[in-house]
This record gives C-alpha cells, sequence and structure tokens, in this order.
C-alpha cells in the first residue's frame, strides 16, 4: 500500500487549537499525523505506534529524555524520539517523521516518505 | 523394591512436616503412608492459635497439604501398637507397618488441684479448646490464667480480647521463667499490668472453687488469696503423650517421652519418634523448631540418609500483649564464667541483656523485652564475636547492630536456613534490591523479620539503592510528595524548574499529577495538569489495544437498578459497544472512539450515573456480597457500607490502583481479603484487613483491627489511605508499602491508631477536603467547551471517524477487527482463529 506523497505544506489549524505538551491526531492526505506542540517546538510524527499498530501516539505524554525531546506510546511506554521518529528503547524501531511549521498562526504539516 | 508401610500417629505440625519432608525426598512413592490423627481436622498451625481470637479462620491457620499416596485418617486415633506383629490398632482396624512414626505431640499438664474438673475449667492447646474459651466466655466478666509462661500469657492476651478482667497466676517469681530473667521478667510484668492484666507470682494455685452452680468461681492461692474467676484457662506447661509407647514396651525419657537417639529413633528399629513427644537422647523439647529438624532427620533416615539432630535452637521472638519479648542461645548464662551485660531503661520500657563468654569475645545469649529489633543480628551472632561494642548492640532500635560485622557463616534467615555468605553471593550476582534478595535467596519471604538486615547488608555491598523517580527528579515519590506539600508548588513546571531538570516524562509526569490531585488541585484536566496525565486520565476512560476506549459506569458496591441496568444496555446497543461483566462488579462497555466518550457520558449522566475510574491509578470498586439485607448468613449490611465506601473514596489519586470489598459474614463471598483494604462484618461490627491484592503476585490482606463501629472502621480508613497517598513509591500497592515499612503492620498500628507520629489530625483533615471537594469529574468535561474540545478524531477532520477502529463479530458482538501488527513473538496464524475444543458442531 501506498500513499500520495505530498511535495506542498497542509494547513492543519490555528496554533492555539493545540494543547501545550501534548498532542493532537490530524489526517493530511490520508495518512494519520500525530502533533506536538511542546516548550522545544513543532513536531510531527506518524500516529501509528509500529509496536502495537494502533493509531495513538498522538496520545502519548511527552518530555524529554537525555535533552531529547521525546513522546511515550500509551499503549506500552515505547519512547519516541519527536525530531527523528527514532525509538530510544527498541533499537531499529522508528516512526516516520514528517515537516511542521506554524505560517501565519496556522500549523502546517508536510508529509515525508523515505526510502 | 517393592513399596513399603509407613505408619504415622499424630498430624499436628511436625507430623504434617515429616510427611511433606518425607514426600518431598522420596518422589517414586516407596513409602505408602497412612496418618493417624486424633482430632477431626487436619494439621493447624498451633504456634498461631491465638490468631483465632483476632479473627483468624480455621482454614488459614491450616498446614496440612494432601500427597499422593498419603492416606490421612481423621478423628482415629491409635488405640495400640502391637511390635511383635508391627500393627497399630484404632477402633476401626488394623493398619500394618514397616516403620511406624510417632508424632502424637503433647498434652496440656494440670495440676492435681481439687476443683481442676470443674465446668468453666478449660486448657489451650486445640480449636476445640478455643472455640470452648469463646462459647463460655460470653456473658461472663472475670476469667483467670493458672500459669505465666509464653502460653499463659496468650491465654491471658485472649482473655482480655474476650473482655474478660483477667488474673494470671504463675508459681515461679517472674513472668515466662522459661525465657526470662529475673528483671527481664520484671520489665514484662509492668507491660502486662498495664494492660489490666493483674499478675499473681511466685504463688500456687492451691484449688478451684465451685460457686453455687456448681461451676467454677474463684481460685484459692497459696498465701491465702482468693482470686474471683469465673473461667479458668491452665496452660501451666505439657507433657509427652507417651501413653502408647508405654503401653507397647518401648523405653521412656527419665522425664517422659519416647526415647530415641540422636537419628530420632527408639530402642525398636522399626518405630521412631519425632516432634514434643520423642525424648532426644533424653530430653523432649516444646518448640517447634526442633521438632520440625526431628521431622527432617526422620525423614531422611527413612530413605537412606545418615541425619543426625542437629541440637535444639531454643531461640525466641514473639510478640505477647503487644510486648516483644526474646530469648536466644544461653539465656540464663549457665555457661561456666560467662559474664552478663544488661541494659535497663525505665523511661522507654526497655530491657536487655547480653551473656558473653568469659572473655567477653564470643556472644553466648541474651534477653530483650520491649524492644526486639536487635534479634536478628544478635541471634545470627552467637557464638561468634560481637559484631559491635555491647553497649551499642544493645541501645533502643538496635542502632548498633549492623548485620555489615557479621561473619559469611552467620545465619541471616532463620526460617529459611539463609547465611550471610549466601546473601552476599547473590548481591554479588546481581540483586541490588530487597525484593531480588528475597526472591533469589528466599530470605526475609517467611516471618519477614531479618528483611532490615537485607537492606543492611545491600549497605555493606556498597550497593546504591537509587530512590530517584527518574531522569529529571533525584527523590522518590514519597520526597517529591513532601516537597509539593510543604512549599505548596501546583504546577509540574515550577517543580521541575526548582527540584529538578528536563521536561520530564511518562514516569513523573503522571506521578506529580497524581500528587496535585491528592493535594486537591481541582479538575484533573485542569490547565496544565492535563498535559501530565496518562492517556486513561486525559480522556477520562480506558485505552483499548486498538486505540478505542472502554467505558465503565460506576456502580457503587455493585448495586443496580433495573432502570439503570435498561440505560446501559440501551447505551451499549445504541453505540454498538461490546459488553462485559467485570471482576469488580461493574460492566464494562468496549469500543467507543474517543468523539464518542461525550455522548456516552451525557446518556449516562442524564440517567443518574456518573463514568467509573476503571483504569488509573485511583479507587477502583468496593466489591460487596448480598450481606443480612438478604442473606440468611449476612450479619451486617455489606451492600450499604460498600456503597458508602466507593462513595467516599471515588476519585482519590493514590501511587497505585486501590480496591475494596465488604463481607457480610465470614464467610467472606466478596473476597475481601484479596483487595487492598477489605472488610469483614462479626456479629458486633466490622474487621478490618488491609494490604492484599490479586494480580501479579496474589497476596491476603492482613487482618488490622478488630470489631470496629463504621465510624470508627472509616476513621481508619482515611488515614490508612492518605498515609499510603503520602509515603508510598511510585506504582508500590499498599502490600508492598506495608512489607517495606520500617516495623510492618505495627509500625502502621502506631502511626494511624495511637497517633505516633502525630499525623493523624493531619491525615483526617486531608480527606476530608477529598471528600468535600469531589465532583463527577465526566459530567465537569461536559460542561466544559475547552475540555470538550479534546474529544475529537482528528484536529483537522472532526467529522472522520478514525478509519483505523474497525469490527468484527464474535459471538454476537462487535470485537477489534484489525490484525494488529506486533513486534512480540506472537504467531500470526494463531490469532483469532476458531479454536477447537472438542465439542460437537452447532448446526443451525
Amino acid at each position: 500500500m501506498s500513499h500520495t506523497i505530498t511535495l506542498d505544506w497542509t494547513a492543519v489549524c490555528p496554533l492555539d487549537r493545540l494543547e501545550p505538551n501534548r498532542g493532537a491526531a490530524a489526517l493530511v492526505d490520508g495518512v494519520q499525523v500525530a502533533l506536538f506542540h511542546t516548550v522545544d517546538g513543532l513536531f510531527a510524527i506518524d500516529n501509528r505506534d509500529p509496536v502495537s499498530g494502533a493509531y495513538v501516539l498522538s496520545r502519548g505524554i511527552v518530555g524529554s529524555r537525555g535533552g531529547v525531546p521525546t513522546v511515550a506510546s500509551p499503549l506500552h511506554k515505547q519512547v519516541y524520539d519527536l525530531r527523528t521518529g527514532e525509538c530510544l528503547d527498541l533499537p531499529g524501531m522508528a516512526v516516520a517523521r514528517h515537516d511542521t511549521r506554524c505560517h501565519d498562526g496556522i500549523v502546517e504539516v508536510r508529509l515525508r516518505r523515505e526510502g | 523394591m517393592s513399596g513399603q508401610d509407613l505408619v504415622v500417629i499424630g498430624n499436628g505440625m511436625v507430623g504434617q512436616r515429616f510427611v511433606d519432608a518425607l514426600r518431598a525426598r522420596d518422589p517414586q512413592g516407596r513409602w505408602r503412608v497412612t496418618v493417624l490423627a486424633e482430632e477431626g481436622r487436619p494439621a493447624y498451625d498451633r504456634v498461631r492459635l491465638s490468631a483465632y481470637f483476632d479473627g483468624v479462620s480455621e482454614d488459614e491457620l491450616n498446614v496440612h497439604t494432601p500427597h499422593d499416596g498419603v492416606r490421612l485418617r481423621l478423628g482415629e486415633p491409635a488405640t495400640a501398637i502391637d511390635r511383635a506383629r508391627r500393627v497399630v490398632t484404632t477402633a476401626v482396624g488394623e493398619y500394618g507397618y514397616d516403620a511406624l512414626v510417632l508424632a502424637t505431640g503433647s498434652y496440656p499438664f494440670v495440676p492435681p488441684v481439687p476443683g481442676a474438673d470443674l465446668p468453666g475449667v478449660f486448657v489451650y492447646r486445640t480449636l476445640d479448646d478455643l472455640a470452648a474459651i469463646r462459647a463460655y466466655a460470653r456473658g461472663r466478666r472475670v476469667g483467670a490464667v493458672i500459669g505465666g509462661g509464653l502460653l499463659g500469657l496468650e491465654a491471658a492476651n485472649a482473655l482480655r480480647l474476650l473482655g474478660l478482667s483477667t488474673d494470671v497466676v504463675e508459681f515461679a517469681p517472674r513472668l515466662m521463667p522459661v525465657q526470662v530473667d529475673q528483671a527481664g521478667g520484671a520489665m514484662l510484668r509492668r507491660y502486662v499490668e498495664e494492660l489490666g492484666v493483674r499478675t499473681h507470682l511466685g504463688v500456687a494455685t492451691t484449688a478451684i472453687r465451685a460457686g453455687a452452680d456448681g461451676a467454677v468461681d474463684a481460685l484459692e492461692l497459696s498465701d491465702g488469696r482468693v482470686v474471683d474467676a469465673e473461667l479458668v484457662v491452665v496452660a501451666a506447661g505439657i507433657r509427652p503423650r507417651d501413653e502408647l509407647a508405654r503401653a507397647a514396651g518401648l523405653p521412656l525419657g527419665p522425664r517422659g517421652g519416647v526415647l530415641v537417639d540422636e537419628t530420632c529413633r527408639s530402642a525398636d528399629v522399626h518405630v521412631w519418634a519425632v516432634g514434643e513427644c520423642a525424648a532426644v537422647d533424653g530430653t523432649c523439647h516444646g518448640l517447634v523448631a526442633p521438632g520440625y529438624a526431628t521431622a527432617e532427620v526422620v525423614a531422611d533416615r527413612l530413605v537412606g540418609g545418615a541425619a543426625t539432630f542437629p541440637g535444639a535452637d531454643t531461640a525466641t521472638k514473639l510478640k505477647l500483649l503487644g510486648v516483644d519479648v526474646a530469648s536466644f542461645g544461653d539465656a540464663h548464662g549457665t555457661t561456666e564464667g560467662c559474664l552478663d551485660v544488661t541494659f535497663t531503661d525505665p523511661a522507654t520500657r526497655v530491657y536487655a541483656k547480653l551473656v558473653l563468654s568469659d572473655d567477653a569475645q564470643t556472644l553466648l545469649g541474651g534477653v530483650l523485652v520491649g524492644d526486639a529489633s536487635a534479634y536478628p543480628t544478635l541471634r545470627a551472632s552467637v557464638g561468634g564475636p560481637l559484631p559491635a561494642a555491647p553497649l551499642a548492640l544493645l541501645a533502643p532500635d538496635g542502632g548498633g547492630a549492623d548485620a555489615g560485622a557479621l561473619p559469611a557463616t552467620a545465619q541471616v534467615c532463620s526460617c529459611n536456613a539463609v547465611t550471610r555468605g549466601d546473601v552476599d553471593d547473590a548481591i554479588a550476582g546481581g540483586c541490588a534490591d530487597v525484593p531480588a534478595l528475597k526472591a533469589c535467596t528466599r530470605a526475609g519471604t517467611s516471618c519477614g523479620s531479618c528483611v532490615p538486615m537485607l537492606k543492611q547488608l545491600l549497605d555493606a555491598a556498597g550497593v546504591a539503592q537509587s530512590s530517584a523517580l527518574c531522569e529529571h527528579f533525584d527523590v522518590s515519590r514519597r520526597e517529591l510528595f513532601e516537597i509539593v506539600r510543604v512549599r505548596g508548588i501546583r504546577t509540574f513546571s515550577r517543580l521541575v524548574a526548582e527540584h529538578g531538570r528536563g521536561r520530564g516524562c511518562d514516569i513523573c509526569k503522571p506521578v506529580v499529577a497524581s500528587i496535585l490531585a491528592s493535594l486537591g488541585s481541582g479538575h484533573v484536566l485542569d490547565g496544565e495538569q492535563a498535559s501530565l496525565q496518562d492517556t486513561n486520565d486525559h480522556f477520562l476512560a480506558n485505552l483499548q489495544r486498538d486505540g478505542s476506549y472502554s467505558v465503565v459506569p460506576r456502580i457503587p458496591g455493585g448495586e443496580i437498578t433495573p432502570e439503570k441496568l435498561i440505560v446501559i444496555g440501551e447505551v451499549a446497543r445504541d453505540f454498538q459497544l461490546y459488553t462485559k461483566i467485570t471482576g469488580g462488579q461493574r460492566i464494562d462497555l468496549f469500543g467507543a472512539r474517543v468523539e464518542q466518550l461525550p455522548q456516552i457520558w451525557r446518556r449516562l449522566v442524564d440517567a443518574g450515573f456518573e463514568s467509573g475510574h476503571a483504569y488509573g491509578k485511583a479507587l477502583r470498586t468496593v466489591k460487596s456480597c448480598v450481606g443480612e439485607t438478604w442473606c440468611r448468613y449476612g450479619v451486617q449490611d455489606s451492600v450499604g457500607l460498600a456503597v458508602a465506601l466507593e462513595l467516599r473514596y471515588r476519585g482519590l489519586r493514590a501511587p497505585h490502583k486501590l480496591k475494596s470489598a465488604v463481607s457480610g459474614c465470614a464467610r467472606e463471598c466478596a473476597e475481601a481479603r484479596s483487595k487492598d483494604f477489605g472488610i469483614i462484618a462479626t456479629e458486633t461490627g466490622w474487621n478490618l484487613y488491609v494490604g492484599g491484592n490479586g494480580g501479579f503476585r496474589p497476596r491476603h490482606a492482613d487482618l488490622f483491627a478488630t470489631d470496629l463501629s463504621t465510624e470508627a472502621l472509616i476513621r481508619l480508613i482515611d488515614r490508612f489511605l492518605m498515609y499510603y497517598i503520602r509515603t508510598a513509591d511510585r506504582l508500590q500497592r499498599t502490600a508492598g508499602w506495608i512489607e517495606a515499612m520500617d516495623g510492618g503492620l505495627d509500625h502502621l498500628r502506631a502511626v494511624i491508631v495511637d497517633d505516633s507520629l502525630g499525623l493523624c489530625a493531619d491525615l483526617d483533615a486531608a480527606m476530608a477536603r477529598h471528600v468535600a471537594s469531589y465532583s463527577d469529574e465526566w459530567r465537569d468535561v461536559l460542561d466544559d467547551p475547552e475540555r470538550l474540545r479534546r474529544y475529537t478524531s482528528f484536529v483537522n477532520a472532526p467529522d472522520v471517524p478514525d478509519p483505523s477502529i474497525t469490527f468484527a463479530v464474535e459471538r454476537g458482538q462487535p470485537v477489534p477487527a484489525r490484525a494488529l501488527t506486533t513486534t512480540r513473538p506472537e504467531p500470526a496464524d494463531t490469532r483469532r482463529q476458531p479454536v477447537s475444543l472438542g465439542l460437537p458442531e452447532v448446526r443451525r
């Protein structure tokens, strides 16, 4: 299965619609994206927890590990690097990360598909 | 080799231990075993007999284990032994033997005084004795105990608990003459008399007098005094049950008992004796530990081993009438030239004595009264050098008694025969905390008195036992709670800035959220608090494996009207929720999407429900049986109490989940003893049990207080919960919390019953605040558009339901349809396949 890769930025929601230090799910071109607005900035990764297959990462607790901004899966607590999507607990495990920015008070996302 | 027949006469603790030990050594069942028991019930724990008066049931005292190849003939006492034919006779028949083990125990010695056979005179040996005492005590005011030894004082406490004013008469000049010396006995007497038990020492009972009704009325003492007593317990010592052996012509010891050698074999090579009826090299031992040793010796010998009796360890530590008493080694200083070091503090009422060798280098024995905390270290040091200066060892709290000074051969855990060397090996092998040591060595898993030593040995090995919560806070949950409470901090960001580092994580954030909730900081989803909550507390429902949630309406005490039951059914039907009855007497509705949660709550709230905490570190349910309202056995309204408790403690956030149950009688249908706090009705009130749980490591709750009024019960539970919330570690359930507490249950009692730390008023106030400030968390969300905004599928497409949540049908109900991917080693082809149960196929 493959998704259309958008090369453009997609407007998602006003920045103040995102709860600080918490995630929210967004649907961008059929892809579930987990968006986070933390003190370290805006982050976007796949919403799908690769361990369980459930679309729940946006509901995890955000924080930091050794200075790296993180989110923990709400199902089984594996921790992911919000900047890269890399799982810090399970070597080799990762989720896709996407580009995100705030433009004129609106959060935008650009999907990335690698490999 | 063909099987041989073994007959065991007696099914007491030692007889049972013998059978257990033999079965463990004889897995092929070479020995066919027949056990002949006089009592109608299998072996029970006679050491803890008095616990019967604390509400501990017969079942809990049971120590009998059934084994294959062992016949147990209850209520069938042996009447004769024919050694020539090798046959034991009972009233029912004959049992031939190749080996015979006598485990007949003892009988209580009743001094030959006039009136000893009057109605109202009892002995204190069997459960039947105790039941008879309890029945006879009803409606009576004064009782007396003849004998001030260990058993006599237990009996005195039993009479006290039965509401009788109690006198103790002891022939020796002090209480517990066998275990303690004169000064220790004097200290013990002060404690005992303070509890209202009068003692008469150095006098004999010359007669037991009858009243007008022919039943016992008073004791006459040798000094001319008369002591009123409507009930008398004789606890004047025990004598070995050797009448069968005597009649069979077996040689006896000088003071009775079946004479056996160090292999526990009698003069007849086919006959052995174990426990209190055995006179090993002429001496009978009345304690269970030497009895167990004889059981192990005979079991070993019967399978060809060469074990011999290792000598009797008479060390004793017990709590009598709330007083710690310990005695070990040469407690009375009978060794030639030995030296005493004594310590007496009338203020704290502590007495201690150490007996040292003539060069003061070797510990020989000792006596401790009032504070026995040094007992494990001291007992382990007997026969070796002192682990510290004598005065440091004797100081209250055993401050100087550091296990780190023990030699490798010293026994740290006497229950499981674990030496310091074993513990050190386990530490070297990677055990870094007490639970790991317990699991690895079994030390501390029986009576637990050596747990402080295990901690000391970890310290001595330089194992730093970090209490840091996570990388963001260097302190434990308990310390963090105090920081938040004392400094009045109400936000995570301030707390982590002032007392931690970084951004927090999924460990510390929920902990802080829980602490803030416990200290009354408003709705769990207020402001910054919302960002700290685990997903379940964030959405106020239970996240399931497919990303959907379940909703569990609160049904306090499991009591529900038909109308409400119909509403739950309608909600489940309308939202197509999988429906399941839970173990906590509630109904769980599965498969709700995030955006459906407020709609479901709206329906429930409108029907008079609130949703419930089937998630989170909070009170879950208070289960109940139906109680006296309907049940013909019930003695209290268990449902009413369960409802009241669930409503009182709902919403209470804690270090771990909290469960409770109320049973309306001792039959315990609500399984209250598997709960963090369980309540069992008595004729006159409620018994409170604490520290139970099911789960990964099931544990029965311990009896904490008895016959409480409802008001007193609730006050104790309030304090118990608040003290737990304040001082437990993260994810520590009440059982682990109590186990880890220095002083355990006694310390807990001191804090929340006797207010030893002066905390009670504070704890009471904290619970009062919780009760007063509780509000329905789910309704509060419905009433607040800001909070409601969270319940959307997608922030940019709120009308699109999560396409990943889909359902199949199983047994007529919706279940997650997606084959979820997983990285766990779970073969995919076993997932959701029909399971063959070997049942006939049903055609429709």
